[in-house]
């Protein structure tokens, strides 16, 4: 049994460099400190990527796009399918799980300052794929063709049409119309299997080769500590033992996962109308929320200028500044270092408070 | 995770061999049995549901003035076709119009006064019978009852 074993692997250390991978994976630790914790949630966002990744591909099993036909087939896959609701209600569940905890990464990759060099490039990627995940939630938001996913589609794709020149080209582009139509489910439904899953795999590639890469960041503080006191430094080998602490953690984020789907299935709502008028009180999903509440407190004119445009280029600015972070910390010719933590921390509060205030307002 | 549990893993004392070996078969069938019930709702998901027939209700297959003698005409019998035949007599005949061969749908052919399968020159007689070519079995042929300017369908009730 094992000469078999070794004459496959031997086969195989001929032609595909396993015993390189092997290295580098020994190679890389993982060092343990009071913040070893906020490791974790990089992995976790990419194992509910790859829940969505599995459970998308079953659902694309039952579901038809068109404007006819979505919701029927989406309300056979929770009705007739057997454990329909369980897969579907996993993907909704995990998809505001996923997008919960990229947003929880980012933070933590903020405040212990992980984004400084060499990893610029780590934070570029990662922010980018934040983007591509709320076009995921975005997109894939319409596909049930109910109600709510029609007017939220209908006031997302308004919002970037108030942007001069460019604005009017971007919301054809995505209804693939002037209106919501059949037409812009098939674009939705594109883009959501098709373009950003290709786009993701490339910049998720990118991501964990980077990491892999150059390990994981130690924040500056312990840094300077173990550099004071060498003794101090611990760390433990990547591969098995913090893969092993991670697969546990993804085991039971798996339960969780199936008990939230189980206890809180996802419902379908009513099949859509366009020629109904919008229902009250409706609402973006939460993590849209913030920004959804900024432009409806926002006055029609502010000093002069388009209130909701504002609210616009305002919301453009943090994604330049998020996207650009890892540049704009510096100590010369003006130390913006002390700015950036506090800055994101005001930040982190508005989003809470404006979800809230979301959440709750009518 | 301030355990260096990488560091503990010296070989345990004998006497704690099959108290290990206990807990290590807990652990396993417990992430097997874990696994199992994972993977048991997506390949049940995998199976599509039976959607409900309608072969045991009569269908109203055609409107006597739509079919002259020696025609005939493809209807829909739940969720599969069927073929109803006027005979050069004014009889009906109707069966199943999926081709016991390879499931093409067949047609009537007024010239032959048979039923024919293009896909593989397979032939039938009015009743459903196999006469030529590679069709294996019978088609099923169904009951028609004529009411007023109705013809309906129904499956063979068995007796």
């Amino acid at each position: 049994m094992s000469s078999m074993t070794n004459s496959v692997r031997h086969w195989l250390e001929e032609r595909f460099p396993l015993d390189d991978i092997k290295t580098l994976m020994e190679k890389k630790k993982v060092p343990v400190h009071r913040y070893s914790y906020w490791y974790f949630l990089g992995g976790m966002t990419l194992f509910l990527f790859g829940v969505q990744v599995l459970t998308g591909a079953l659902l694309l099993l039952y579901y038809r796009p068109g404007a006819d036909e979505a919701f029927e087939s989406v309300q056979f896959i929770m009705t007739q399918v057997h454990f329909g609701w369980l897969i579907r209600s996993v993907h909704s569940w995990s998809a505001n799980l996923l997008i919960f905890m990229a947003f929880a990464h980012l933070f933590s990759v903020l405040f212990l300052r992980s984004y400084r060099k060499p990893r610029e490039l780590t934070w570029l990627s990662g922010i980018l794929l934040l983007f591509l995940m709320l076009g995921f939630g975005f997109s894939g938001y319409l596909l049930p063709w109910n109600t709510l996913s029609y007017f939220a589609t209908k006031v997302g794709t308004e919002i970037p049409a108030q942007i001069p020149i460019i604005g009017r080209p971007t919301l054809l582009f995505l209804r693939g119309g002037e209106d919501i139509t059949g037409s812009t489910l098939t674009r939705m439904f594109g883009f959501h299997v098709a373009i950003l899953p290709a786009i993701a795999t490339l910049l998720i590639g990118l991501h964990l080769a980077l990491i892999q890469w150059f390990g994981m960041s130690v924040p500056p503080a312990l840094e300077a500590e173990w550099r004071a006191f060498p003794p101090e430094k611990r760390e433990v080998r990547f591969f098995p033992n913090f893969v092993l602490r991670e697969l546990m953690a993804w085991y039971v984020a798996l339960g969780m996962l199936g008990a939230l789907a189980a206890l809180f299935p996802w419902g379908l709502g009513v099949k859509a109308d366009p020629f109904a008028s919008a229902p009250a009180g409706i609402k973006p999903e939460w993590y849209f929320l913030f920004m959804f509440q900024t432009l409806k407190l926002i006055p029609a004119k502010v000093v002069g200028m388009d209130g909701e445009m504002l609210g616009i280029l305002a919301f453009g600015l943090v994604g330049a500044v998020a996207l650009l972070l890892p540049f704009l910390d510096r100590e010369k010719p003006f130390n913006t270092r002390r700015w950036i933590s506090g800055l994101a921390c005001v930040f982190l509060g508005y989003m809470a408070v404006m979800t809230i205030y979301g959440w709750v307002a009518k | 995770m301030h355990s260096a549990s990488g560091t503990s893993t010296a070989a345990p004392e004998p006497r704690n061999a099959p108290r290990r070996q206990f807990v290590n078969i807990l652990l396993g069938t417990g992430l097997v049995a874990s696994a199992a019930s994972f993977l048991y709702p997506i390949l049940r998901y995998l199976v599509p549901p039976k959607l409900p027939d309608l072969g045991g209700d009569a269908v109203l297959a055609a409107k006597t003035s739509e079919l002259k003698p020696n025609t005939a005409k493809t209807f829909r019998f739940g969720s599969r076709p069927g073929l109803l035949v006027e005979t050069v007599s004014g009889e009906y005949h109707a069966m199943s119009a999926t081709c016991t061969h390879l499931g093409c749908t067949v047609q009537y052919r007024p010239d032959l006064r048979e039923i024919w399968c293009a896909c593989h020159n397979g032939i039938y007689d009015l009743n459903g019978r196999n006469i030529s070519g590679p069709p294996p079995r019978p088609l099923e042929a169904f009951e028609v009852q004529v009411r007023g300017d109705d013809i309906f369908v129904r499956r063979k009730q068995e007796a």
